[in-house]
């Protein structure tokens, strides 16, 4: 077994947070699990990128078109990891931008959120969700990260139940009510759609 | 807490980094000491973590830590316990080695008695440094031996034995990792923790005063040590073969070492691997048979040449006829790091084979950049936005390391130029005689405990006319915010001293001082206007805690953030919030209107200050 995911976001979105539990699932399921981080500087706003790859790995960074899923908090950064992505990747990113200031003192625009879609759903498997929205109606735009978990457990691809991942969410995170319902939140809209789908 | 209440066998998923604090605890350590740095931050601050868990909990700390005033400090006053026969570490990231290098370079003649790691974590890819620096040279400069682990597990297992071979051969000891292994999370199966000592005893011996005639009698000692650590790297359970067949042999160290062995499954061929883990003395017999065994030599290792170059004074001297392919060839870089892409590509180049990896997605569409930048709220901001606002045209901002080197960024454009820790207060006095330009320098709090106080002395002893800004936000932000000599507690949660900014600069013999809050912009501007008007070394001490701190209290007492919203109907779209002021939470609608970004703001309210024309308003708290 390999799965290699990459997480990307803004810093302050949690992404570091969703990247540990995904670990520490992983870790209680007996899978052999890498996990690399970035921390200090590099988290002060700017763009964040984990990687998380399990199974049998030796190394932490995810390989050029090679990761199974991008799960995203921001749509622009989603866009930004897709040279780690093939045909078959699945995409799944929160629609809320977070404009950077650079796009006031450069002569580069944010690209409208369509557009950037657009590009995604050109090269791989686009799942768009708006976790904002959904983290609101827990209780805490906060929990944001927490949905977007929720809606990766829903797809099918990570190799341990969607029990473990909550479980070590409750586990380890403060706001243990706002966090459930977030999660829950996530999991189902995805859930809903695939019933849509049938 | 689990790193430290798990059981022997358990497995955990530990950052490299916490997985050498639980060496350490594994290893009976008694003292460690640091200056904090990224990516080594964690090490220090998991024992931190450790002790005031213990302490809350009314159990024993095992061991004595401290968050040190900078690195030479740190590493002095492990040496002391060392010499004091107790197993102690030190840890910084690599530029805190040329901090600590006075001291490192002669303690390696004195030699150790309690095991002593000094832990070096260097940054290839600057992730968050001013340089790219390879400490693997310190070893070899300083004649130290190194260990390099290459996974979180590893880092654990060495860091235990690292004491073992310290104490062996009476010397401190270098265990170098990377951004990749201290920031990876690996799963680590645990040891049992060993008893500590907590006190020695210091024997008085000659040996120790360096004078000439003792250090020329010490260096032969020390090249006979390294000797014996040779033999030791031999047969270190570190050095060791990966057997996958094939005639071509890869020579790997650190996170080197996993890339090699992803890159073989991914390109499908056979190769040999000699991993090195113990790296100074590099294992001559062992390296030299491993030549002689294979005709084509793949050398990975991120940076300098350095196990390439070893390679081929070893086959020039063993007279072994092989091909050494690495950064000489042109195959790999001696820039950034490395990662499975970049090897790969060169091991299918050395090989002449077909690189399998699939081309990745494509974008035609040009993505704005989103480097770091300062936090929504930041003090610092307010202070920039004053000094600017005071300053002539071409005044010259020397800055420094911390949060507020991010003022480079538009607009505030407040960083000029930049060498090390405390360099913004020297750079300053050597302007003030260089030029006639006016000069506004700044460092943290932290920086001024660390290594500024020693360039305000100069300022005020030749009367240098600079403006020299401590930007106190009351702790250590950027690496994780750990607590330094002004704060008033220590890195075990005990109650300290703190000591007075505004007292020490008065003491040096400052004669302008002046304490402002930098969220009040009036007076903080009126602040810089005179001190810029002074003659002679001015100091203007900005006191603000990190929002992040206010925050995280004010939501710890129940209270609520303000939220603030812009009044379109007052704006009149002057964009001052945005354009000079440039608080991140800002952004232009699509009708270019300026709104705040809610998910964003930390409601300091200083932009209300900002706009002229009271357009931006609380509208209400968030919990």
């Amino acid at each position: 077994m390999k799965l290699d995911i990459v997480l990307a976001g803004v810093g302050g979105q949690g992404v570091l947070t969703m990247a540990s539990l995904i670990g520490r699932s992983a870790l209680r399921s007996g899978i052999n699990v890498l996990v690399s981080e970035i921390h200090g500087m590099a988290q002060r706003g700017g763009s964040v990128r984990c990687t998380i790859r399990m199974g049998n790995v030796n190394s932490p960074l995810v390989a050029r078109g090679s990761a199974d899923c991008i799960v995203s908090t921001e749509p622009l950064e989603a866009l930004r990891e897709i040279d780690r992505a093939n045909r078959d990747t699945i995409v799944l990113t929160d629609v809320n931008p977070v404009v950077p200031p650079t796009v006031i003192f450069e002569d580069v625009d944010y690209p409208s959120v369509e557009t950037i879609l657009d590009e995604i759903r050109r090269n791989c498997r686009l799942i768009e969700i708006d976790a904002n929205e959904l983290a609101k109606k827990a209780g805490d735009i906060i929990s944001k990260n927490v949905v977007l978990l929720g809606a990766l457990s829903a797809i099918d691809i990570l190799p341990f139940s969607h029990k473990i991942l909550l479980e070590e969410i409750r586990k380890t995170l403060p706001y243990k009510d706002i966090n459930t319902r977030a999660f829950n939140l996530g999991r189902k809209e995805i859930m809903r759609r695939k019933d849509e789908k049938r | 807490m689990e790193i430290i209440d798990a059981k022997p066998g358990e497995t955990l998923l530990l950052l490299g980094n916490e997985a050498i604090t639980r060496g350490a605890l594994e290893a009976g350590i008694d003292f460690a000491t640091t200056y904090p740095g990224t990516p080594s931050s964690e090490i220090a601050d998991t024992f931190s973590k450790i002790a005031r868990y213990l302490k809350a909990k009314g159990k024993d700390v095992p061991f004595y830590f401290e968050y040190s005033t900078n690195e030479k400090v740190a590493l002095e006053i492990s040496a002391a316990a060392s010499l004091s026969g107790l197993r102690s570490l030190t840890c910084m990231k690599h530029v805190g080695l040329n901090v600590a290098s006075d001291a490192f370079m002669t303690f390696m003649y004195v030699g150790c008695r309690g095991g002593n790691i000094i832990v070096t974590a260097d940054d290839p890819g600057c992730h968050s440094s001013q340089n790219e620096q390879d400490n693997r040279y310190y070893a070899i400069f300083g004649n130290a031996p190194m260990l390099e682990p290459s996974n979180p597990q590893e880092a654990k297992d060495m860091t235990v034995d690292a004491f073992d071979i310290s104490e062996e051969l009476g010397l401190p000891l270098i265990l170098r990792t990377t951004t990749r292994i201290s920031h990876t999370r690996g799963i680590v199966r645990l040891g049992r923790i060993k008893r500590s000592r907590r006190k020695g005893r210091f024997e008085k011996n000659p040996f120790m005063v360096t004078v000439p005639s003792v250090a020329r009698a010490r260096h032969p000692v020390l090249l006979e040590k390294m000797k014996e650590a040779e033999k030791l790297s031999e047969r270190s359970r570190y050095n060791k073969i990966i057997e996958r067949g094939g005639g071509v042999g890869i020579v790997a160290s650190g996170v080197s070492v996993g890339y090699a062995l992803d890159s073989l499954e991914i390109l499908g061929i056979q190769a040999d691997i000699l991993k090195l883990g113990f790296t100074n003395p590099i294992p001559r017999e062992m390296c030299g048979r491993f030549m002689e065994e294979h005709k084509k030599i793949i050398v990975l290792e991120e940076l300098e040449p350095i196990l390439e170059n070893r390679l081929k004074t070893i086959a020039h001297d063993l007279g072994i006829d092989v091909e050494v392919f690495g950064k000489d060839s042109g195959h790999f870089s001696r820039l950034y790091e490395y990662n499975l892409d970049i090897v790969v590509e060169g091991i299918s180049k050395i090989l002449g084979v077909e690189n399998p990896l699939p081309e990745g997605g494509k974008t035609k569409l040009k993505l704005p950049s989103r480097p770091p930048v300062m936090c929504p709220g930041c003090p610092h901001r307010a202070s920039y936005y004053s000094a600017k606002r005071a300053s002539p045209r071409d005044t010259i901002y020397p800055t420094d390391i911390g949060c507020y080197t991010l003022g480079r960024s538009p607009p505030l454009k407040m960083a000029d130029v930049l060498l090390c820790m405390g360099s913004n207060a020297g750079m300053a006095c050597g302007f003030s005689k260089a030029t006639d330009q006016k000069i506004i320098s700044f460092m943290g709090d932290s920086t001024f405990f660390h290594a500024g106080i020693p360039a305000i002395i100069d300022a005020v002893h030749h009367n240098h006319d600079c403006v020299i800004t401590i930007l106190d936000n009351r702790t250590t932000a950027m690496t994780g915010h750990q607590p330094h000599p002004g704060t008033d507690l220590t890195g075990m949660g005990e109650p300290a001293r703190a000591i007075d900014i505004e007292q020490v600069v008065r003491g040096l013999g400052v004669e302008y001082v002046r304490t402002v809050d930098p969220t009040d912009l009036k007076e903080c501007e009126k602040a810089f206007r005179e001190a810029l008007d002074f003659k002679g070394p001015a100091v203007v001490i900005c006191k603000h805690p990190c929002i992040l701190i206010e925050n995280r209290e004010r939501r710890k007492r129940g209270e609520g953030i303000p939220v603030y919203q812009v009044n379109q109907e007052r704006c009149k779209r002057c964009n001052r919030c945005i354009k000079e002021f440039g608080c991140p939470a800002f952004y232009f609608d699509e009708d270019g209107k300026v709104r705040i970004n809610e998910e964003l703001c930390n409601g300091c309210g200083v932009c209300a200050q900002v706009c002229p024309f009271g357009a931006i308003e609380k509208v209400g708290e968030r919990k």
